[in-house]
């Protein structure tokens, strides 16, 4: 904020570069400098039902986010809006100070840096877990190019890392629909991954996954943070502790309160959301 | 550190894509040979029923392959590929009618004799250009795949998918049936074109023209084969095959779905189209009950019979199907739409594979 007070101070230069200090505020409209994902008053009705009403989200950069709520809270809405699955009604949804996500198609906004991980573990199950990587890959992804690409040494050495990393090597070449639940949630990460995004949003990775599982996707996620910004939707609340520093909960579509898991937990409005008193 | 495999290339796949090319070699040599060299007193003699006969299911082949690109690997079900096929009949039959020249009955040196008997005294400006080959071969890609370009941008845009797809693309079929139906359509009406005299030349009643026309409908099931298979080899042949599989998930890795969908259903619709193009020499006819919808619905019977998703197993589909159509509607007319039902029926339930898939190794990959 303090950095737009200098306007008044630079009266005395010429209006060229007022102009053009006024053209870039209009650039971005979202008051907060900074931050990579901008979510203003979102409104989204189904048939009347409001699974978003008046959301307002902001997210910094390679944080590690965790978003919680009841059922119907509206999570999964909110990661529709912000791919471009479902459009809002009202409301704003910028990715970084310049890129307005309300105006690109889904893949659009995959190229422009925001991965997503759906909550049913959704691989290509009659591709091999070395092919779904393969298409994960950040490259060009037009028709013609697709059908004549190679991959260099590079990219193979990315899917080696990758599949490292997910712990995937020796079933390279298992077509994916044979894969454990789990290790189908590690390949998605995985291909989230190679899409190399600025902004990954998870939904719900360790459902149905064993404890042991659920403690690596915790690490694995960790790991990422920093490097990526990570979103994730989550019910597990052990889980959202272990990893989270921030915890936003929603609640019939809005922020009902945002801060450290302790703040929210003793949250005397969260507790009756969650509790029902 | 495991070193990480190329792409999973099944090597089961490329000894079939052998097998089936060197079995096209084979009739492309054999036939030829049996009808032409091989004197008619001998037992080994191929009659030119039979050659024009397998001329016809090679057509055929390439109109399942067609299909099942877009249907085995795309997951498009179309049902109006029948209409690609007719299409490419119809510009090959112009070039056949305008070849006839003087020789109709109304003994018109440009006029087609369907054009004397209306009282037309001007080709209409659509039918420039049919004197010659090339152009001929030409619309009979550009026809097709225009049409699909056009029915496809709108269709995929819309993102219209599954049975709604499907019925549009019968509609489109039924609605092209009804158009060529009309006389003043100019393309013949109900009774279409036939009565061909010659190609380039060459009498079409004669046994080597015939033999001639098989082998270069061989050669483009051939090279129709290669194509697909190196459509679906390829990562774009994996990016649809995602596609088919979970679209969604496709687009949110950053794939134009739409454009994938668009491009490969006009390579299908220009793959129907030659088919139907070498079809028409080889019968002798074209009329607008080949863009009946039945049709169209037949053709995914051979994919689905052959195995869908195998390309091989389609063309084989397609020829076996026809083979048994060929003895059924001589031996037992009546029986034939039933046998076919529960062929149809019986794939399904018993063999979702298809034929395909009671080869060892097919099963493990589609």
């Amino acid at each position: 904020m303090s950095s737009r007070g200098g306007t008044n101070g630079s009266r005395a230069t010429r209006l060229p570069w007022r102009e053009l200090r006024e053209a870039a505020k209009r650039r971005a409209p979202p008051p907060l400098l900074g931050k990579i994902l901008y979510l203003e008053k979102l409104t989204v009705s189904f048939d009347g039902f409001k699974a978003l009403n008046g959301l307002t989200l902001y997210v910094d950069p390679g944080e590690l986010r965790c978003i919680i709520g009841p059922n119907g809270a509206g999570k999964t809405t909110m990661m529709d809006v912000i791919t471009g699955k479902t459009r809002p009604d009202e409301g704003s949804a910028w990715f970084g100070q310049d890129i307005d996500l309300l105006s690109l198609s889904e893949p659009e906004i995959a190229q422009a840096g925001i991965g997503r991980k759906f909550q049913k573990p959704s691989v290509f199950e009659f591709l091999s877990v070395f092919e779904n990587l393969e298409l994960a890959l950040a490259d060009d992804k037009s028709f013609w190019r697709t059908l004549v690409a190679r991959l260099t040494p590079a990219h193979r050495e990315r899917i080696a890392e990758v599949l490292k990393v997910i712990g995937l090597m020796k079933e390279q070449r298992v077509l994916a629909g044979g894969l454990s639940h789990g290790q189908k949630q590690w390949l998605e990460i995985g291909m989230l991954l190679m899409q190399q995004p600025e902004l990954l949003l998870v939904d719900e990775p360790v459902a149905g996954m064993t404890p042991q599982e659920t403690e690596r996707t915790a690490e694995l996620l960790l790991s990422l943070a920093g490097k990526h910004t990570v979103v994730v939707v989550e019910h597990d609340m052990d889980f959202v502790r272990s990893i989270a520093s921030q915890v936003t909960v929603l609640h019939e579509g809005r922020v009902l309160a945002e801060g450290d898991m302790d703040r929210v937990q003793n949250d005397p409005q969260v507790i009756e959301v969650y509790l029902g008193a | 550190m495991t070193p990480v495999a190329g792409l999973l290339r099944s090597p089961f796949e490329d000894r079939a894509s052998l097998a089936f090319l060197a079995l096209l070699a084979v009739v492309a040599i054999a036939v030829p040979v049996l009808n032409l060299s091989v004197p008619p007193s001998s037992a080994f003699h191929l009659s030119t029923y039979a050659l024009t006969l397998i001329g016809k299911y090679l057509c055929y082949a390439m109109l399942a392959l067609a299909v099942d690109l877009i249907w085995g690997f795309c997951g498009i079900l179309s049902l109006g590929h029948a209409a690609f096929f007719a299409l490419g009949g119809y510009a090959m039959g112009m070039y056949l009618m305008r070849q006839i020249g003087t020789r109709g009955v109304y003994g018109h040196p440009v006029l087609p004799d369907f054009m004397v008997f209306l009282n037309w005294t001007d080709l209409p400006w659509f039918w420039y250009g049919f004197d010659r080959l090339w152009f001929a071969m030409l619309m009979v890609a550009i026809v097709p795949g225009v049409l699909a370009y056009v029915f496809g941008w709108l269709a995929f845009r819309s993102r219209v998918t599954g049975v709604y797809l499907s019925i549009m693309t019968q509609a489109l079929s039924y609605a092209l049936m009804l158009a060529f139906f009309r006389n003043d359509m100019g393309f013949g009406g109900n009774n279409g074109f036939t009565d061909f005299k010659d190609i380039l030349g060459f009498d079409l009643q004669e046994d080597a023209t015939r033999s001639v026309l098989l082998v270069i409908t061989t050669l483009s099931l051939a090279a129709s084969y290669c194509g697909c298979r190196a459509i679906v080899n390829s990562r774009a042949g994996r990016v649809i095959r995602a596609i088919r599989d979970a679209e969604s998930r496709t687009r949110f890795l950053g794939y134009r779905v739409e454009s994938y969908k668009l491009w490969v259903f006009v390579f299908s619709a220009v793959v129907a189209g030659v088919a139907g193009a070498l079809y028409v020499p080889q019968v002798g006819i074209i009329n607008p009950s080949e863009f009946e919808p039945i049709n169209s619905i037949e053709v995914v019977i051979w994919v689905a019979v052959g195995g869908r998703g195998t390309l091989f197993g389609a063309a084989a589909g397609a020829a076996l199907v026809n083979y048994a159509k060929t003895y059924f509607t001589a031996a037992l007319p009546e029986v034939w739409l039933y046998a076919l039902g529960a062929i149809f029926v019986g794939v399904t339930l018993f063999l979702p594979r298809g034929l395909a898939g009671l080869l060892p190794a097919a099963s493990r990959r589609q």
